[in-house]
């Protein structure tokens, strides 16, 4: 069983939903962005998604954007970032993490190359925002090959029909984007999460996750209640920034800061999940 | 009669023809084009292909859109015997298709009328565009003016700044023009914002590309629009001279000019079609725009093509001294038509572009944008080593009177 598939078995027997944070690797460099990496596990990361940093995200807000292009001018290369995956896993063999990217570098690294490499670096599944499954024919063979899963978005605008199609390209877990929008913006309603988790529940098995505007304890309780799982990514980015001092260098408050916003996100999600339960 | 069966070889569909692309994946030649977004976006660009070819189908539309060619747009544009140019190069004898005469001032309206009445159709009511130049702005915010549809147009902060007069043109327009400073402030980035803006209104949002460039349909749908350019050149040059040219010469950015009046051309392979790159401080400056001729094949703003790009697959910026050109990719048409030799791809330079620019201006009375004076730039290289009887056909994609501040500012006038 993969590392994915064990985690979500696991947290299903626990009766609660995953805390999915997200950092960008190299953000505001190497050594930090590790540093956190490495101690995401014990502040109440369930799995961990890392964002290979882009050029030209155009489907991210601006949050996202700007760990970005920190983590490209602190030399982030695919090469380095799974290093880093290399590097953490290390340590922890239990923490499923996810690549998250657009296609662009994965190409100039080669397709098969990259899937090989990065499932030796300890990567578990892959989220390529610019990758919809028509395109996908030329990772899905080299991923499969790797034991990596290629995890899908889902939108609200997807239709149940394209959902079915969506799904049967999917693996690991499904990632529910709950707005109509990039990265770190609106936030979706309880309601409509539930009906939309109701739509993904009928055509798939797998765990699904949700993301796209959580920010709060509150709401990240709530999306892993009714989902699987709740990914958190631009409200830590957020947080990060703000620690960063003029120079946009970190400072002794980077991890503890970031790290205390993911304890206090865990607790919500845990305690949540009793309530329902 | 032998008039007839050539034009009636334009539209003909033997089984080896180079104009069938793209499949039904928006591919070219297997490889190029794509649609490379995000699942919001999807069910989106499903959605417009259907009522694209839809439209395509439908007689009404077609006779709408000839209807606002005619009378707004100012169809068709003459093509023009530049005889003092001629004269001056001495060699091929040039002619140039004049673009800039549309309405707005270059070959852009001709798409996005097309884009504009098929939003129509879908019941969409507000529009976005990105723009380099401002061409493509000033056209899209022009149409959104006609039919009382509200315009959102991204361009670049460096852009906003160069190109002022048709920022105000826009905002006069009744468009709210929106400068992007993320990257280098120019269409790349613009680009990147009208994609954001799209994806977080899709309901009632329709995106508006400019150029033969992003996800399926658009490189095919645009250059579908602008192939009106090689179909009139094409008739023209048969009534003027009694055959097809033999050279063709078009500035590429995007590459939507260029591909307008090359596609009418593919299939006949006595007519030789080169794009003029901006090579911007010259191919191997690091200072360029010349994606095919410096670029390798990637995957950015929903296609796969040729672009400016590290060896780790992060975008260059470009550089261009015409806004237009300013782009690290180039439609996915392009690029195949390149890997397969069909047509020729060179670049120009700033300078060179700076000298075609007065020349036609000088020997024609004719402004040229920035944008077409890299393919004056090239013709006027090549005319003088062809001989007299090679007909030459340039593109004047726009008019340059929004370029004047800029070139006045490089000659080292004080406007």
């Amino acid at each position: 069983m993969s590392r994915i598939a064990a985690r979500f078995k696991t947290l299903a027997a626990q009766g609660r939903g995953a805390l999915i944070p997200y950092l960008e690797a190299f953000d505001p460099d190497l050594e930090t962005s590790l540093a956190l990496l490495k101690a995401m596990p014990a502040a109440g990361a369930d799995l961990i998604e890392v964002g290979m940093p882009f050029s030209d995200p155009s489907a991210d807000g601006p949050i996202i954007q700007l760990a970005a292009i920190r983590g490209l001018k602190a030399g982030a290369s695919v090469a380095g970032v799974l290093e880093m995956i290399a590097a953490f896993r290390k340590e922890d063999q239990e923490t499923p993490i996810i690549l998250m990217g657009y296609l662009n570098p994965v190409e100039a690294y080669g397709h098969a190359r990259f899937c090989a490499d990065a499932a030796k670096a300890g990567v578990d599944g892959l989220i390529l925002v610019d990758l919809p499954p028509e395109e996908a024919d030329i990772l899905e063979q080299p991923a499969q090959d790797a034991g990596l899963d290629i995890i899908r978005l889902v939108a609200p605008t997807t239709p149940d029909e394209r959902l079915r199609y969506v799904l049967s390209h999917a693996s690991g877990f499904v990632y529910y984007v709950s707005i109509t929008g990039i990265t770190g913006t609106r936030t979706a309603s309880a309601a409509e999460l539930q009906s939309a988790l109701a739509r993904i529940r009928a055509a798939t098995d797998l765990p699904v996750a949700i993301g796209f505007g959580i920010r709060t304890p509150e709401q990240a309780a709530t999306a892993a209640g009714i989902a699987d799982g709740a990914v958190v990514a631009s409200a830590l980015l957020a947080t990060l920034a703000e620690t960063l001092d003029s120079t946009g260098k970190a400072t002794d408050q980077t991890l503890p800061r970031v790290l205390g916003q993911i304890e206090t996100l865990a607790a919500a999600v845990r305690a949540g999940e009793k309530k329902a339960g | 009669m032998a008039d007839q069966a050539e034009r009636h070889s334009t539209q003909a569909a033997h089984p080896n023809s180079l104009r069938h692309g793209p499949d039904a994946r928006g591919h070219f030649g297997g490889l190029y084009g794509g649609r490379f977004v995000a699942e919001t976006l999807m069910p989106l660009l499903l959605e417009l292909n259907e009522a694209y070819e839809a439209a395509k189908a439908d007689p009404a539309f077609h006779k709408e859109l000839a209807f606002y060619l005619r009378d707004y747009v100012g169809r068709p544009s003459p093509l023009w015997f530049a005889r003092r140019m001629t004269e001056e190069l001495g060699g091929a004898k040039l002619y140039m298709k004049r673009e800039e005469l549309n309405h707005t001032g270059s070959h852009k309206l001709n798409n996005v009328m097309g884009q504009i009445l098929l939003a129509r159709r879908m019941g969409r009511t507000r529009i976005v565009a990105e723009t380099g130049a401002g061409q493509h702005g000033v056209a899209t915010a022009t149409v959104c003016a006609l039919f009382g549809m509200k315009c959102v147009v991204y361009m670049g902060a460096t852009d906003v700044e160069r190109q002022k007069p048709n920022v105000f043109r826009m905002r006069l327009l009744g468009a709210e023009v929106v400068p992007v400073t993320s990257g280098a402030g120019t269409l790349k980035d613009a680009m990147n914002e009208a994609m954001r803006d799209w994806v977080a209104n899709v309901a009632d949002t329709y995106f508006l590309v400019g150029t033969v460039a992003g996800p399926h349909p658009y490189p095919a749908m645009v250059r579908d629009f602008q192939s009106v350019i090689g179909e009139e050149t094409r008739e023209q040059m048969l009534a003027q001279e009694g055959r097809l040219p033999d050279v063709i010469v078009a500035a590429i950015g995007g590459g939507s000019n260029a591909m307008g009046i090359f596609h009418p051309f593919l299939d006949d392979a006595s007519v030789r079609l080169i794009g003029v790159e901006a090579a911007g401080c010259g191919l191997d400056s690091g200072r360029t725009a010349a994606s095919i001729e410096r670029g390798r094949p990637g995957v950015l703003h929903g296609n796969r093509t040729y672009l400016l790009q590290n060896a780790d697959g992060q975008i260059e910026e470009a550089h261009s001294i015409s806004a237009g050109l300013d782009y690290p990719g180039v439609g996915p048409e392009h690029s195949w038509l390149s890997d397969i030799g069909r047509a020729e791809y060179v670049g120009a330079t700033d300078d060179e572009a700076l000298q075609a620019f007065q020349l036609c201006t000088r020997t024609e009375g004719i402004i040229p944008a920035l944008e077409s004076a890299h393919a004056i730039a090239h013709a006027a290289k090549i005319a003088p080593t062809l001989p007299k009887e090679t007909l030459l056909v340039i593109n004047i994609s726009g008019r340059g009177d929004k370029d004047i501040f800029t070139v006045a500012e490089h000659l080292g006038v004080k406007l």
